[in-house]
């Protein structure tokens, strides 16, 4: 089937999304040892005889992490359960050091709950949370000629893996919701939230149904969904696919796929049959997990404006929806942005900065607005002379970039760089006359009517003036020329 | 200090803390016991005999410099499941076979810190699981006492080890009777603590809910003392118990001194189902007869009732064998012990594990592994946890119409060597007095009860938990009230 044909057999079709999202807590150590959470240490350096499930070790339960499942719990309206339990899952792998993972199960530290995920159209769409439970993370297996070698690092590190209730609809709804998700995270200091790094990872369970159905289709799992747009993309193309085959009358085998961002396709990994047996049974190593009332109000107490918050405030101030959602996305950019109105910035004007300058130069590799060399409230004064037009808007563009790139004083550089506007009518007015002089044509047009021609002529007087000028200037000062030349 | 002129460990260490005897010696003669007897009884499957004697001669040093604890330099045998820097773990199995680990079991640590000298590592049954210590790759330890039976299990070479006077003392573990059993077989004193009291840390897992650290000794203060050594919260079990320990010995010895005194108006609760059927009519007769001898000191006999004890043994091998069949997981040939090489992962997982482990393990994880499986995890698990909760009420009601329980340890005397092991389940039944403190996690204590056709019997204590002081009081007063002959150890050496 072509892929069109696939795409207009897949309208007639519904995806029903539920993802299981795995978040590495950012504790100082792991799950049950003392070992360090770190990323990108050299092979088996962080690893002691718990984590490595050496014979005899035994975990003990790290309270931060605890704490942490406990805020995310709280974030979602989640239920906190006050006496959980840590549960082995048994399978074999080279990479789970003790045969057994230690999950949750039955009783897991967080029921209910829900995310409002904010939808193109402005509104929210809510998807129900089933639970979110803690567990450790399993080793890495690297791949190399022939063999692969096992690295223990990650093994013992803490993660929540929340469970959405198959509420999600479209890839674009999925994404939105793991942004959301990953939102709320960063916002509670509970994770890097680093997708490409692996501290957060999604697997999807997907199935699809006739519009208007009510049963829901034979769900298949799609793992290793590496960022939010191979999420999107693996979304659609397993919808379209079982779609396809539901089309041509063949059945949809329940079972495992992967995703290859190559070829943007999923593929086999393995046929599930029933449900893997895990022998799931209560960790006879860890007493159950009782949590005092009062520990629960204390994370209470201490939860952060979280995003949600953070938009409706942002909308508040007058940042359209767009803007508003997308700062709130970014706790970083926020932060900056907040401190910025708190020092005497226009909440428009600071977002448009941050948003557009901002997030440009983080996209071309440079620093991100908050963690670069311009604090807020240089950027406060560098629109203050902005607007008082001690400096051009082009250059102050450029300052701006260089000040997040390099650091240093907003009033210091534009006098010590001659960067404050050309004020000087003599100089400007000489300056408009060798312009005028070496555009004939350009003149010509505007004389004869053709009013555009003129933005040439401002152009080419910023740039003879370093982009020093003022542009209305500059423009008053051409037509005064101008009127002399008709 | 009691009959035979014999000494206890206890009594040696005072010899060595008086200066009328050097550790060094000690040592000497010690090592010089197993050169002697280990060949034929096998009770080690690893020993040093130059760490041992330079470990004496540093107790030695520190004791003339002030700086050693009461019981430094007292040669001490480890079962070969506690892990140690300076020796193999093996747990008794080829998957381990010279497995090194890099740190040390917390009992392990705190012997050292109390200046005891290892002398080795003690044979068991693959992995604790067994009766006899039949079960060890490394071929079968003999009962000291009578060489064609065996010593019990599953730890067998730390009893045996005591009775043979090739150590002062020993620590063993104890899953469903494994430190109890093996010290009724061999003539010698074993204690099962409390769950919690001695840290699992570094006792390679059998059953987790279950195991539990216990001490192998000639006397009952002998046992109290290397009690308080180990006892006590550690960090890094989190099942191990906040409860003050320590203050065993001083119970003990308070025991020994009061003598029959200690059992005025104690109220003994003879336990009817363990004197019936499935206990053997000698071994009933000879804890009885002990029973009548309490009462002659003033004790009340109360006879109460375990109406468990027959589910006790099912839902202990189901609980026992479903944890087993996870914490064995772990031996996949990927990152130590032994690897059968394989195209494949799975396939070297399964080689490794094929090759590696012994028979009576593999039955164990099989049956563990269906106990948990889904579609029987209730009807097996489920309700063997069901039971147990149902043994421990059982023990705690009994317990709270008397002080101590009594029973037989072991419902028969020391079988032959060979005889139950092509017969699972009449190995199995050897735990069937044992089982029910395991379940519950109380605390227990066997003690000698005299002997049938020169074979020894066993008498268990149960007490509540954490109340092991009560129990070596009382045991100690036993020990006085009968004393029996201390090992022959060092014969020819310092302490005759």
């Amino acid at each position: 089937m072509s892929a069109t044909a696939a795409r207009a057999a897949a309208s007639a079709y519904e995806l029903v999304i539920g993802l299981e999202v795995h978040i590495e807590l950012r504790t100082r150590t792991k799950m049950f040892c003392a070992c360090p959470v770190t990323f990108g240490a050299p092979p088996n350096t962080a690893v002691c005889p718990v984590c490595l499930g050496l014979p005899g070790a035994l975990p003990r339960p790290n309270a931060e992490a605890v704490r942490y499942g406990i805020r995310l719990g709280l974030a979602l309206g989640a239920t906190i359960r006050l006496r959980g339990t840590f549960a082995r899952k048994n399978y074999f792998y080279p990479d789970l050091p003790k045969g057994y993972q230690i999950s949750q199960y039955d009783q897991p530290l967080v029921e209910g709950g829900a995310i409002d995920v904010p939808t193109a159209d402005g509104g929210v769409r809510r998807v129900r949370v089933v639970r979110a439970h803690l567990e450790e993370d399993a080793g890495k297996l690297l791949h190399g000629e022939g063999e692969a070698r096992v690295d223990l690092n990650r093994a013992g590190v803490p993660l929540v893996e929340v469970v959405s209730a198959p509420d999600l609809r479209t890839p674009q709804e999925a994404r939105a919701y793991v942004a959301e998700l990953r939102a709320i995270a960063e916002a509670l200091g509970i994770s890097d939230v680093r997708m490409e790094e692996g501290s957060l990872r999604v697997d999807a369970n997907v199935s699809v149904r006739r519009r208007g159905e009510e049963a829901y289709g034979t769900r298949v799992e799609v793992k290793n969904l590496n960022s939010l747009r191979s999420l999107e993309r693996a979304l659609a193309h397993e919808g379209e696919r079982q779609a396809a085959l539901l089309e041509a009358g063949e059945a949809v085998a329940g079972e495992t796929r992967g995703w290859d961002e190559v070829r943007g396709v999923t593929y086999a990994l393995r046929r599930k049959e029933g449900e893997d047996d895990y022998r799931y049974f209560p960790d006879p190593d860890l007493p159950p997990l009782v949590l005092a009332p009062d520990a629960v109000e204390r994370e209470r107490a201490a939860l952060p404006e979280l995003p949600a918050e953070r938009r409706r405030r942002y909308a508040q101030v007058g940042l359209r929806a767009e803007d508003a959602a997308l700062l709130a996305s970014r706790l970083g950019a926020a932060r900056y942005f907040d401190a910025a109105v708190a020092a005497g910035g226009r909440p428009r004007e600071v977002a448009a900065w941050v948003l557009g300058e901002g997030a440009r130069i983080e996209n071309e590799g440079g620093p991100a607005l908050e963690a670069g060399g311009l604090p807020p409230h240089q950027l406060v004064r560098l629109l203050e002379r902005l607007e008082r037009g001690d400096i051009a808007r082009t250059a102050a563009k450029a300052l701006f970039e260089r000040l997040v790139r390099e650091g240093g004083d907003v009033d210091e550089r534009i006098a010590a760089e001659g960067l404050a506007a050309v004020d000087d009518p003599a100089a400007l007015a000489a300056a408009v006359e060798r312009v005028l002089d070496a555009n004939p044509r350009a003149v010509a047009d505007v004389l004869g009517g053709k009013e555009k021609a003129i933005g040439a002529l401002v152009g080419g007087v910023m740039r003879a003036l370093g982009g020093r000028a003022r542009a209305a200037a500059v423009e008053a000062e051409i037509r005064r020329q101008l009127d002399g030349r008709r | 200090m009691n009959g035979s002129g014999r000494l206890d460990a206890v009594a040696w260490a005072r010899r060595l803390g008086r200066g009328e005897a050097r550790a060094v010696d000690l040592a000497r003669a010690v090592a010089a016991r197993v050169r002697a007897v280990d060949p034929d009884v096998h009770a080690y499957l690893a020993w040093d005999e130059e760490a041992l004697v330079k470990a004496a001669e540093e107790a030695d040093a520190a004791r003339a410099a002030a700086r050693a604890g009461p019981f430094a330099g007292l040669p001490t045998a480890v079962k070969d499941n506690l892990t140690t820097v300076d020796f193999p773990t093996t747990c008794g199995s080829r998957i381990l076979e010279g497995y090194r680990p890099p740190y040390d079991a917390t009992a392990v640590r705190r012997l050292r810190a109390a200046g005891l000298a290892l002398v080795g590592k003690t044979n068991m049954d693959e992995f604790a699981m067994g009766s006899s210590t039949e079960h060890s790759a490394f071929g079968p330890t003999r009962n000291p006492l009578a060489p064609d039976r065996v010593p019990g299990g599953s730890s067998g070479g730390s009893a045996a080890a005591v009775a043979a006077g090739m150590c002062l003392w020993a620590l063993g573990s104890d899953t469903g009777g494994s430190v109890r059993q093996p010290a009724a077989y061999c003539g010698v004193v074993g204690i099962k603590p409390t769950y919690g009291r001695v840290s699992r840390y570094g006792l390679v897992a059998f059953a987790s809910s279950l195991d539990q650290v216990g001490t192998l000794t000639a006397s009952v203060r002998d046992g109290a003392a290397l009690l308080d050594i180990v006892a006590g919260h550690d960090p890094m079990d989190a099942t191990s118990a906040a409860v003050p320990a320590g203050g065993c010995l001083a119970a003990a010895e308070e025991g020994l001194s009061q003598g029959e005194a200690a059992w005025r108006g104690v109220r003994v609760g003879l336990v009817r189902e363990a004197l019936g059927g499935g206990v053997d009519g000698a071994v009933a007769a000879r804890v009885e007869e002990a029973a009548r001898a309490l009462e002659g000191a003033g004790a009340r006999l109360v006879e109460v009732s375990l109406p468990t004890l027959d589910v006790a043994l099912s839902a202990y091998y189901l609980v026992a064998t479903a944890e087993a069949s996870s914490n064995l997981a772990r031996f996949d040939g990927v990152r130590y012990g032994l690897r059968r090489q394989a195209a494949t992962a799975a396939d070297t997982h399964r080689r490794s594990r094929g090759a590696g482990f012994g028979p009576e393990v593999k039955r164990r994880i099989l049956l563990g592994t269906y106990a948990l499986s889904r579609g029987y995890y209730d009807a097996y698990y489920v309700r063997a946890q069901k039971a147990r909760t149902r043994v421990r009420e059982d023990l705690l009601s009994a317990l709270g119409e008397c002080d101590v329980l009594v029973t037989p340890t072991a419902p028969d005397l020391p079988f032959g060597l060979g005889e139950r092991t092509a017969d699972p389940l009449a190995m199995y039944a050897a735990d069937l007095l044992t089982v029910p403190a395991s379940l519950a996690g109380f605390p227990a204590l066997s003690v000698p009860a005299g002997r049938v056709d020169g074979l020894p019997v066993g008498m268990q204590l149960m007490g509540r938990p954490f109340a092991e002081a009560a129990l070596v009081r009382l045991g100690a007063a036993w020990e006085a009230m009968r004393p029996w002959e201390l090992p022959v150890w060092a014969e020819g050496g310092e302490g005759r």
